[in-house]
């Protein structure tokens, strides 16, 4: 667009751009992107306002107090933390064209992912395991509902990982691959802040109630 | 094979042969017209071998044009299906007297109360204003497509698949019976047990992919892709209304997703979210269903809003009166479209304050709607107003519309609403804003665009008589409705025991035999503005006056949209560019770069239709198919990296010659 000089004094001013470039592609994704992550955010808030409400409604069933292991959830924050550090080594690699590097940090992220979403199957199964089923109040199922979509997003994360990974390895650093690594680094970001809203809502404030 | 019930129940799910109502008649004898009207169509398309042209220039197609005429054919068809509905209802509740029970049995009657709510507002009213959204907003700030082209196909696909989900459920298996909204605890598995509140929940939860990703799509583009010089004070109002409406897609949507989902959890897992027991809450649905609901309504009219806007400047000659005021306006009534959402059940006993606070501001809501109508009339004020079919659909909307906002206004005070609730008045009072407000505007919108869509203007009598009948119609379908509601019938009633007002029923079944000549007349109207195109041919481009950029291209315009890329100085550019004696450039032509088709929406489109089909039927292993076989072709997408090529200068200074060919012969 440098072409485009406007010449407020001259009797006919310029009103189309004569030497056009050609638009570089993904100009608007970074924008856009952001706009749809501010739309999962929306759904968060829906599913944190349901918690929010029905949060207390044992149903002379277990509360958070019976339920809640915190040195394992403390884990599992610490496995989503750490993925998030391991992320951002990624993107300072990409910056520096070294795809030996960035290919080792994100499948330390994807490693440290994995983690997470093991540790948080094994607190299901546990408390499954224990009668605490989603089914059996409706404290459980905003519980199950709340903490099991963050999990799943972390999981299509994974699988985003994976494919980004292999799409690097094919065709290197260019620049459609750093777009998009740059969108899941946003994602992956955002799922951590995410994560510190259940921990501090659901797990640190649970434990209060 | 077929005597294991348990093998049966693997391969079928819960799919039977009692599952299609082939005891129906009145469904027997839809399906056939149904499947007879569309083998003709099959073989109209066949004999004339289009399925290949619309293969490669429509249905992969990725240009907005295309995109957005596409939906504009989906709204119409589905408009037909859901004033059906409304047909079948007005004809049963007039009838259904004294003894009578109607032709319609209940849950029959249910069905299509709750169907024709859900097709008109998902599936007629949204595509027609998504459609014209995306058509014009490329065109008017000067960009050569959307943001995400691909996406935009994919949305349109999506929205496709959740309406051909909503029709399949008249011939297989049933639709809700819960009303549009489809409350809890009624429709809990408890209480509906069927496939229909699933077939709804699917349906809308794929449509509504698509309409969330058109709205990130549109708001990246109008932020992102406006031509130089073209900043937010000098963007059309349309656009304008197009930003907020987007915005607030992308702020309502993902409420509806949610919520969906919690009832479908409900539903197929058997949580306590919305039950009666185990701390479970049904009003949660109800507050979380019209925090999405309210919004709704907002994104259709403010679209309309807009059209009314660029009609009203165009047909008087003017600048929009108060045009700063109207975009204030409209970004007022933006952020209040989510203070306001308890007004739908004030009668839920949320207590004196709370319900003050939100009748409070929904009335504030009729400040900016006033100061918009005053800048309507303003504009036409010593204008010189040419009566064309779009002017004429604004002054109707203009009495209509105010109407059904007192009412509205009404209705915001709690006390009032507390009698009125749920009656026949706040039927009127919704169809009143809808009809009046919502559909006007989009039939301003069509025949306003319509030339620049396809190069020739729709025939004025037969538009004229759909005008007529649509408003003459409209008041007598819908004023007894006010009538009734004061006298306190509620909605969704099959037979009723009160003789004296069975009148006020007919008459509003006249009305809506005038509203569907009025349809019959705008279909004729599309047939014969087609036969006689020579006839109705603009070559200019420009058939109106018109004052912003897309009057500024070929009507139709070329692919690329702009040869070159328009240069913005005032509000009103291209009304700016004739003033100021713009002279069309005619060489310096250069290869304009585009992005490609792609058949991957249609195809993740038709995944999607047989994943929902397997979640609502219990056919897991279908619907486990139909999720992975998504994931792998969305996957497989991203492996795509040539996504766009040039359009060679050579085809564009063919293209651009053709235009200077015309425009020379329309001189003369």
């Amino acid at each position: 667009m440098s072409s485009s000089v406007v010449h407020e004094n001259s009797a006919t001013p310029t009103f189309y751009v004569v030497d056009e470039h050609d638009h570089p592609e993904g100009g608007s994704t970074m924008f856009g992107f952001w706009i749809y992550l501010m739309s999962d955010c929306l759904i968060f808030a829906v599913l944190f306002a349901t918690y929010g409400v029905l949060g207390g409604n044992y149903a002379a069933g277990p509360s958070p107090k019976d339920l809640f292991d915190l040195p394992l959830v403390a884990i599992n924050t610490s496995m989503l933390l750490f993925s998030s550090i391991t992320y951002g080594f990624a993107m300072l690699t990409m910056d520096k064209g070294r795809i030996g590097a960035t290919q080792a940090w994100l499948g330390l992220t994807g490693l440290f992912g994995l983690a997470f979403i093991g540790i948080e199957l094994y607190e299901f199964s546990h408390m499954i395991h224990e009668g605490a089923t989603p089914q059996r109040s409706a404290f459980l199922s905003s519980f199950f509902t709340l903490v099991g979509t963050h999990g799943l997003h972390v999981t299509v994360g994974l699988v985003w990982l994976t494919t980004l990974m292999i799409q690097v390895k094919r065709y290197g650093l260019i620049a459609a691959n750093k777009r998009r690594l740059m969108c899941l680094s946003m994602f992956w970001h955002f799922l951590d802040v995410i994560w510190i809203g259940v921990f501090t809502f659901v797990y640190l404030m649970g434990m209060l109630r | 094979m077929f005597d294991n019930p348990a093998l049966l129940k693997a391969v079928f799910g819960r799919l039977t042969l009692e599952s299609f109502p082939y005891h129906e008649p009145i469904l027997v004898g839809t399906f056939a017209m149904v499947a007879l009207g569309g083998l003709a169509l099959v073989g109209i398309l066949t004999y004339y071998r289009l399925w290949g042209y619309l293969w490669r220039e429509w249905f992969t197609s990725i240009d907005h044009k295309r995109i957005g005429i596409m939906y504009m054919v989906l709204g119409i068809v589905m408009l037909l299906r859901g004033f059906s509905d409304a047909i079948m209802m007005r004809l049963q509740q007039a009838i259904a007297f004294g003894g009578s029970e109607g032709y319609l049995p209940a849950h029959h009657y249910d069905q299509v109360f709750t169907a024709h709510g859900v097709i008109m507002i998902f599936f007629v009213a949204m595509p027609l204003v998504t459609g014209l959204m995306n058509f014009v907003v490329p065109l008017q700030i000067g960009a050569r497509d959307v943001s995400f082209p691909f996406l935009n196909n994919f949305s349109f696909w999506m929205t496709t698949a959740g309406a051909i989900l909503v029709m399949m459920s008249l011939f297989v298996g049933e639709f809700a019976k819960t009303g549009w909204l489809a409350y809890p605890p009624l429709s809990n598995i408890g209480y509906s047990p069927d496939v229909g509140v699933d077939y709804y929940i699917w349906a809308l939860q794929i449509a509504g992919i698509g309409t969330l990703l058109s709205g990130v799509n549109l708001v990246a583009t109008i932020v992102k892709m406006r031509a130089p010089g073209m900043t937010m004070m000098k963007l059309p109002v349309f656009t304008w209304t197009a930003l907020c409406t987007n915005v607030l897609i992308v702020a309502a949507f993902p409420v509806l997703t949610a919520v969906l989902a919690l009832l479908s959890l409900d539903r197929y897992v058997g949580t306590n979210f919305f039950t009666n027991d185990f701390g479970g809450n049904p009003m949660m649905y109800v507050n979380l269903i019209w925090i999405w609901g309210h919004p709704e309504v907002y994104i259709l009219i403010l679209p309309a809003f807009g059209i009314f806007s660029e009609v009203t400047s165009t047909f008087s000659g003017k600048r929009l009166f108060g045009y700063t005021s109207m975009v204030y306006a409209t970004v007022v009534i933006t952020i209040l479209a989510y203070l306001v959402w308890l007004h739908h059940f004030f009668t839920m006993g949320s207590g004196a304050s709370v319900n003050s606070f939100f009748g409070i501001t929904t009335m504030i809501i009729s400040i900016p709607t006033g100061a918009k109508i005053f800048n309507w009339l303003f504009t036409m004020y010593r204008g010189r107003i040419r009566f064309e079919l779009p002017m004429m659909w604004t002054i109707a909307f203009m009495l209509t519309f105010v109407i059904g906002g007192m009412t509205g206004v009404l209705l915001a005070v709690p006390p009032a609403d507390f009698v009125l609730h749920n009656s026949l008045f706040l039927v009127a009072h919704f169809h009143n804003v809808i009809i009046g407000g919502v559909l006007f505007g989009l039939f301003a919108g069509i025949s306003y665009w319509f030339p620049k869509a396809f190069g020739f203007k729709l025939d004025p009598f037969w538009g004229k008589m759909s005008f007529w009948f649509w408003v003459i119609g409209f008041y007598f379908a819908f004023m007894p409705l006010y009538v009734l509601g004061l006298m306190g019938v509620t909605r969704r009633l099959r037979v009723f025991n009160d003789p004296s007002l069975q009148i006020w029923f007919v008459i509003a079944a006249f009305g809506a035999v005038l509203i569907a000549i009025g349809i019959l007349s705008f279909l004729i109207q599309i047939y014969v503005s087609i036969r006689n195109r020579e006839k109705l041919a603009d070559f200019t481009g420009d058939p109106w006056d018109g004052r912003t950029l897309e009057w500024s291209t070929s009507s139709p315009p070329p692919a690329y949209n702009f040869a070159f890329t328009p240069v913005v100085h005032d509000l009103d550019a291209w009304h700016d560019m004739k003033r100021r004696g713009y002279t069309r450039p005619l060489e310096g032509f250069k290869a304009i770069h585009m992005p490609k088709n792609t058949g991957t929406g249609i195809i993740l489109a038709v995944l999607s239709i047989i994943f929902g089909f397997a979640m609502i039927w219990y056919i897991w292993w279908l619907a486990a198919f139909g999720f992975v076989a998504m994931l792998a072709v969305t996957i497989g997408h991203t492996f795509n990296y040539k996504r766009d090529f040039h359009i060679p200068a050579d085809e564009v200074i063919r293209t651009e010659g053709e235009r200077t060919a015309l425009l020379a012969g329309a001189a003369q």
